[in-house]
């Protein structure tokens, strides 16, 4: 059981009978600190299946000290991380690996923000075009950008004069 | 009875709310003041039956009345009195009845504060407010009564989840749900703007308040439940990616798009159909977040089909409030005025690009949480997706969007010089390359992405920093000046340079934390030390401890460095008497570089305990960083152009205005 909003994952979904704390045990570490620090990389990235939502690298569900300990002696065989992934996938399904493969299924998923970005930015690009044609459907009349310029410069004066008074 | 009197209550609550949906919108079609101002009047009795409703649960949580299903399942006698009461909202039925209360709130508030609103406009908030109560409370009634009693009760119940049993379940999910129900409003205010047909520069000034209400709890919420599962779970992790987070974490994303474009609707008259999408979509999120969590949908198609009463009820809501909405905006949005014209580098140009990341975030989050369920229901076998597929997605939205936040608010609006602009940013930029370099010298080359991460957080801070002493003209000019210009300042802005520091505060927070955690497990006898990262933590032992309703072991440990004592960690190791569930109180020492943090596990056979030990560095500032945000909220709530109801001030303001002009003429 993990997960932010603690409550609401316990009110009724998740039946919680696991110690929370559990996780990687001392007896499972290998001597090697480097094969060690790329089990732990692994086991985060490999979810327990008999959890919710939780890696095998936080769990204590027998399942999860049996994946860490599959990870580790593939490891220790002299397999790659990749190696010990797709040994992983192969028995458990996709499901397993908290990084979905890609593929035609999840070709969506992978590409989904890069689509929602692109329409939107497409959108924008329409919108300022609009825009600049809205612009262009009124254009002032000489007369009125006369006038327009006349009233800025006046307005400019009234200005400067009045900081003056003021400072 | 109580419990009669509360079944009764929340029953009139759904009459009051009915009467409420339908009246106040006959009246604004025909003008008729008085069904006009009944929204007002049904909006109080609403709430105060469903504040009756809530105290008779309370109540019967406070003297465990076992004959009511729910206090027998989740309360016990031996329970200490915070839980009893913070345990109300610890379940399923009792959490949605709190939902419903906040709502009924938010509801009593417009009436009680929109008094200068129009009168039709605020008719039609309110019959759109109770819409949506009628929706929750007819669910509520039928698929989730609090009040079903039981014909056998229990001699006692069956305790509350030990993991809630913390001070945490007191704060926690009122807060986020305060911020969820409160985008209820700033939605409410557009369906009734679009029956209106009328978006105005006056309508967003009304809608901003209650956006940002809702806005500050939420996020106030969300770090309070990532500070709680910190503490809670043992295990130092703040944020895991996790369908329950992710669906607080759309609303927020959402709302603070919606945050910003408000400010266009106000200030230019412009985006205003794009606002109105946002509304909805942020409620939308809302919506979908606490009903995908109540149906079970989120473990799994499969467990869809446990409570299907339940999750048929649920789809049905969901698709009239969103589909119903979505509809009515596709109808009534192109008859909106299109407002102020701009160029795409300018103050709105920014704010527009802030939308656009924002919402790519969202739809990143979105599709995280979602896709396993579609594919699942599709037949397209099960996948999981966790941290990896966010780092590779969301990350590479939220870098352009950083770097970017203090830009935007140096832009002026319609058209801008880029160039110009980030001139007046020269010394952040130079300052900025001065903190990477520090970094990579403090830790001896660490990774290359954290310390570009880190700095990304300092250009977020220098830059809005650097804006803020721009504003008052900070060595430009005498300090007196300088500290009348500050004091001056609106507190709108105050928000705006607060809110954006304390976000680069945090996101220096979570990448030191990400990056250059140390984290240990040994098994260790009453007497020996561990080291990790260069601390060292001796196990002095453990004893025995009876709590209220557990059993505990506490651990002791002396934390030095280079011999020189720090403090004592007393983590404990809980089981709870009923539901004979352990679990753990992790011991934390915070200091403003970072915490050191231990936790205690099982004896092993040879007499020695498993110890699991935690280095995290600066790992506080990311809750800082999240209270700077929420006081931002309230200092920009406070700026009076925004209050409603408080022209007071401004008026005599004018009056001023009027008069030095008077005397600038003579």
């Amino acid at each position: 059981m993990r997960g932010l909003l603690l409550f609401t994952a316990v009110l009724f979904l998740f039946t919680v009978n696991s110690d929370p704390v559990q996780a990687f045990e001392p007896d499972e570490v290998l001597d090697d600190p480097a094969l060690e620090a790329r089990a732990r990389e692994i086991s985060k990235e490999v979810r327990c299946l008999v959890c919710q939502n939780e890696p095998i690298d936080s769990s204590n569900a027998d399942l999860a000290k049996e994946l860490r300990i599959v990870v580790r002696e593939r490891l220790v065989a002299g397999d790659s991380d990749d190696d010990v992934k797709s040994y992983l996938s192969d028995r458990y399904g996709d499901f397993v690996l908290f990084r979905p493969p890609f593929n035609t299924a999840t070709f969506l998923l992978w590409f989904g923000p890069l689509l929602v970005f692109g329409i939107g930015g497409i959108g924008l690009i329409f919108f300022y075009r609009g825009n600049k044609n809205l612009k262009l459907a009124n254009p002032l009349s000489p007369e009125e950008e006369t006038r327009l310029n006349q009233l800025l410069d006046e307005n400019e004066k009234t200005k400067s004069s009045n900081s003056g008074e003021t400072s | 009875m109580i419990a009669e009197l509360g079944q009764f209550a929340i029953i009139m609550a759904l009459l009051a709310a009915i009467a409420q949906s339908i009246l106040p919108l006959i009246g604004a079609e025909r003008l008729d003041s008085r069904l006009m101002a009944f929204g007002s009047q049904a909006s109080l009795i609403q709430l105060l039956f469903v504040f009756l409703a809530f105290g008779c649960l309370t109540q019967a949580y406070i003297v465990s009345d076992f004959t009511l299903v729910n206090v027998a399942e989740n309360s016990h006698s031996t329970k200490p009195l915070l839980y009893k009461i913070s345990g109300v909202w610890g379940n399923h039925e009792g959490s949605m009845l709190l939902w419903i209360l906040i709502l009924a709130v938010f509801g009593a508030a417009v009436a009680a504060f929109g008094r200068n609103l129009p009168v039709t406009l605020k008719a039609r908030v309110l019959a759109v407010q109770a819409m949506i109560g009628v929706g929750f409370l007819t669910f509520l009634i039928f698929t989730s009564n609090p009040f079903a009693r039981l014909l056998l009760p229990p001699e006692n119940g069956r305790d509350l989840n030990p993991l809630l049993q913390d001070p945490g379940l007191a704060f926690h999910p009122p807060m986020l749900y305060v911020g969820y129900v409160g985008f209820s409003v700033a939605f409410s205010f557009a369906i009734a703007a679009l029956i209106e047909g009328k978006v105005d520069a006056a309508w967003a000034r009304w809608v901003r308040p209650w956006t940002l209400t809702a806005w500050t709890f939420l996020t106030g919420g969300i770090a309070l439940g990532s500070w709680w599962a910190y503490y809670e779970l043992g295990w130092g992790g703040w944020w895991f990616w996790d369908p329950v987070e992710n669906v607080s974490f759309m609303p927020w994303l959402m709302g603070t798009a919606l945050l910003h474009s408000a400010i266009v609707v106000e200030k230019r008259n412009s985006l205003k159909v794009w606002t109105i999408l946002l509304a909805i979509l942020t409620f939308s999120l809302s919506l979908i977040g606490t009903f995908i969590v109540r149906s079970g949908l989120l473990t799994s198609v499969h467990s869809f089909a446990v409570n299907p009463e339940r999750g048929i009820f649920i789809l049905f809501l969901l698709a009239i409030a969103i589909g119903g909405s979505l509809t009515l905006f596709a109808f009534r949005a192109p008859s909106l005025k299109a407002g102020g014209i701009f160029s795409p580098i300018s103050r709105e140009g920014g704010l527009l690009l802030n939308n656009l990341l924002l919402s790519t975030a969202c739809a990143t989050v979105f599709l995280g949480t979602l896709y396993p369920l579609f594919m699942e229901a599709l037949g397209g076998g099960r996948v999981s997706i966790g941290p990896p597929f966010y780092n590779n997605t969301f990350v590479p939205v939220m870098v352009p969007l950083l770097l970017l936040v203090c830009v935007g608010p140096l832009l002026p609006w319609k058209r801008a010089d880029l160039i110009g602009v980030l001139g007046r940013l020269k010394y952040a930029g130079l300052a900025t390359i001065l903190a990477i370099l520090l970094a990579w010298y403090v830790t001896e080359g660490g990774p290359l992405l954290a310390i570009l991460g880190l700095g990304i957080a300092a250009w977020m801070l220098l830059g809005t920093l650097s804006e803020w002493a721009d504003k008052i003209k900070l060595f430009r000019a005498p300090l007196s000046t300088s500290w009348q210009r500050m004091i001056k300042l609106p507190g709108s802005t105050w928000g705006m340079t607060l809110a954006h520091s304390g976000l680069a505060i945090a996101v220096a927070g979570m990448i030191s934390t990400s990056a250059w955690k140390v984290e240990d497990v040994a098994v260790l006898k009453p007497g020996e030390t561990i080291s990790v990262a260069g601390t060292d933590y001796r196990f002095d032992g453990v004893r025995e401890l009876v709590g209220p309703n557990y059993q505990a072991v506490e651990g002791t440990f002396t934390v030095s460095q280079n011999g020189e004592f720090m403090a004592v960690l007393k983590p404990e190791k809980r089981l709870y008497n009923v539901q004979k569930m352990p679990t753990t109180e992790a011991a934390i020492y915070s200091t403003f570089v970072g915490d050191y943090y231990a936790v205690i596990g099982d004896q092993v056979e040879d007499g020695g305990w498993t110890v699991r030990i935690y280095r995290e560095p600066m790992v506080t500032w990311i809750w800082f960083g999240c209270t700077l945000m929420v006081l931002a909220g309230l200092l920009s709530l406070a700026d009076r152009r925004l209050r409603v109801g408080a022209p007071a001030g401004k008026r005599k303001q004018e009056k001023r205005e009027q008069k030095s002009q008077r005397n600038a003429a003579a």
